[in-house]
């Protein structure tokens, strides 16, 4: 067989391709796939800080972390705060990237290319300065934002200081910063939809509301599934901007999950405890994710 | 044609070209408005960061500043000495970039290409590997760095994003679409395969290429939490943990904060302006196949 020229040039594809992977490859097994199932072992040892200065004494502590983390305030705190983040701002931040690609992409919409840089813009921008921007921004003194309300005869508000608008005003800033990069998928699944769809809704004397009910949001099904998805995961990671803006607090209103692992983490140096932290946002992502997907098969089964 | 937008309907035709035009009014307003919101917050950091000290906590706001001043700008990169972390963002930013989309645009043009035994099934593990958080693993990825000897240095921030899943998937699609007649025909010429990728495939994928560098060169850029940790050292640090850092240092600064704002974002933003139409191809191609 070996003179046969699709067995040589299948056997030099092979050799071609684990050369082309090996770089990509080593990489991914060393620094992701490595790591992940080291935290797992990890979670289940006291490593702190003496380990670190020597990995070998750490020892074997069976699930203690994870019976410790459920006994403890604090992670409930922030397994809340962080549901909390993610429920809210998650559906406001599709709401409104929805809204705006409707505008933006409207038949009488002109300028429709600076519309799209403009809401665009935010997303490109660095997290921590946007933070800080926004910490001055929500000054109850000086803040433009109090100045706006107090103009139209609202009362100011403190909003990082409020324990009860401190998660709120995060929200909002993130909404702000956010809301380009979903409009752009809206647009595309906007684009993408035929039509003559909407010429035969409106022969058959259907408003503009009932084809944007009947038409356009079940058109946009698979796109409302990613955009969903994507944003739920990004959400659960909260945390520069409590980082920079709060603290985490006040009264820890604002401490999210990520923030408790950073501190026991490395501030603390418990790293078996904290590794038991990382592995509660793994049922939360994987629950996301197979809802989504159930979702996701009803509706094609639906749509066949 | 200059029907009042709440004018009194006459009937007939007149009626739907007035409420066509009240439309693109409203229209027009709500996204004049939106993009006043967008815009309002980096507007007032760039005319705070060149207002004198104390300038933009006043009452009633000050919102264009008088005089007008580099002072928060000259204490940055003097006092503060913050070019060195400019530099530090850029060496980062540019050398992740570089060697991330070399060795992502092997990996993807070798799924879409070449074909061996198991492809399709090892392309779906890693896939599944994009909804994992990277954060789960970060504890024992900063106890590797460390007896690696990388801890506090540009490598320990680099290397573990020089491999990208999305970067691997984003390369294939794209690489799909060569022919593979062009590939055989070089092959049938004597061409290795290594050839091949750099005389043939590469020139082919600049396009998507290009959009994946503007993508990682920003979220390097712009990442927070993997350089927070790994970085110990002041003048290591990258632009963003620099400025976190002065912001809880200096909270009474508002205007020096809004200058360092502005040299952090600044970049990242231009880039942008500059390459806008590779970064959206990115996001939209992305997201055609979940």
């Amino acid at each position: 067989m070996a003179g046969d020229p699709g067995a040589r040039q299948r056997d030099s594809e092979r050799r071609a391709a684990v050369g082309f992977l090996a770089p990509a490859a080593t990489l991914i097994a060393v620094f992701f796939v490595l790591p992940i199932v080291a935290a797992l072992l990890l979670s289940l040892t006291d490593f702190d800080i003496y380990g670190i200065a020597a990995p070998r004494t750490a020892r074997l502590v069976g699930l203690r972390n994870y019976a410790t983390l459920l006994q403890t305030p604090l992670f409930w705190t922030a397994l809340g705060n962080t549901l909390y983040y993610v429920a809210v701002g998650g559906p406001l931040s599709v709401a409104v990237s929805l809204g705006a690609a409707l505008l933006v992409d409207a038949p009488l919409t002109r300028w429709k290319a600076t519309f799209r840089a403009i809401y665009f813009a935010p997303v490109v921008t660095t997290l921590v300065a946007v933070a800080v921007i926004w910490k001055y921004l929500y000054d109850p003194r000086f803040g433009l934002l109090d100045y706006a309300l107090r103009a139209v005869g609202l009362p100011a508000i403190d909003w990082l200081g409020n324990r009860h608008w401190a998660m709120p005003a995060l929200i909002l800033m993130t909404v702000w910063k956010n809301f380009g990069y979903n409009m752009l998928i809206f647009i595309a699944g906007l684009q993408a939809i035929p039509e003559d769809l909407y010429d035969a809704a409106r022969v058959d004397g259907a408003s503009a509301i009932q084809r944007f009910r009947h038409v356009t949001l079940p058109q946009l099904g698979p796109t409302f599934l990613f955009v969903g998805l994507t944003t739920m995961i990004g959400y659960t990671q909260l945390f520069a901007e409590p980082y920079v803006m709060t603290q985490g607090g006040p009264l820890h209103a604002t401490y999210s999950i990520i923030e408790y692992l950073y501190e026991e983490g490395f501030r603390w140096w418990r790293l078996g405890y904290a590794a038991a932290i990382a592995f509660v946002l793994f049922p939360l992502i994987l629950g996301a994710t197979l809802l989504q997907s159930r979702l996701q098969a009803r509706a094609r089964a639906r749509a066949a | 044609m200059t029907a009042p937008t709440r004018g009194w309907p006459a009937p007939g035709r007149v009626t739907r070209t007035a409420g066509r035009l009240g439309g693109t009014v409203l229209l027009h307003a709500a996204l004049i408005a939106g993009a006043v919101v967008t815009l309002a917050p980096l507007a007032w950091m760039a005319a705070a960061s060149l207002m004198p000290a104390g300038q933009a906590t006043t009452y009633p706001p000050r919102l264009l500043p008088h005089p007008l001043t580099l002072e928060n700008y000259r204490i940055l990169f003097t006092r503060l000495d913050l070019a060195r972390n400019l530099v530090n963002s850029v060496i980062i930013a540019l050398t992740a970039t570089a060697l991330s989309t070399l060795i992502n645009s092997l990996a993807g043009y070798a799924f879409a290409k070449f074909r061996f035994r198991g492809r399709d099934m090892t392309f779906r593990v890693l896939l599944a590997g994009l909804v994992i958080p990277a954060q789960v693993g970060m504890l024992p990825l900063f106890v590797m760095m460390r007896e690696l000897h990388l801890v506090n240095s540009y490598w320990g921030v680099i290397v573990p994003s020089m491999a990208s899943i999305f970067g691997i998937f984003l390369i294939r699609q794209y690489a799909a679409s060569i022919p593979d007649e062009l590939l055989d025909a070089a092959r049938i010429d004597g061409a290795s395969e290594f050839t091949i990728y750099r005389r043939i495939v590469l020139p082919l994928l600049v396009p998507i290429l290009a959009t994946f560098a503007v993508f990682t060169f920003m979220s390097t850029w712009n990442d927070f939490l993997w350089p927070l940790i790994i970085l110990s050292d002041d003048a290591k640090y990258t632009l963003p943990v620099a400025l976190a850092n002065l912001a809880g240092e200096h909270v009474q600064d508002t205007e020096l904060m809004m200058a360092g704002s502005l040299v952090t974002l600044l970049p990242v933003l231009l880039a942008f302006i500059a390459l806008q139409r590779f970064y959206i191809r990115g996001i939209t191609t992305g997201s055609v196949k979940g």
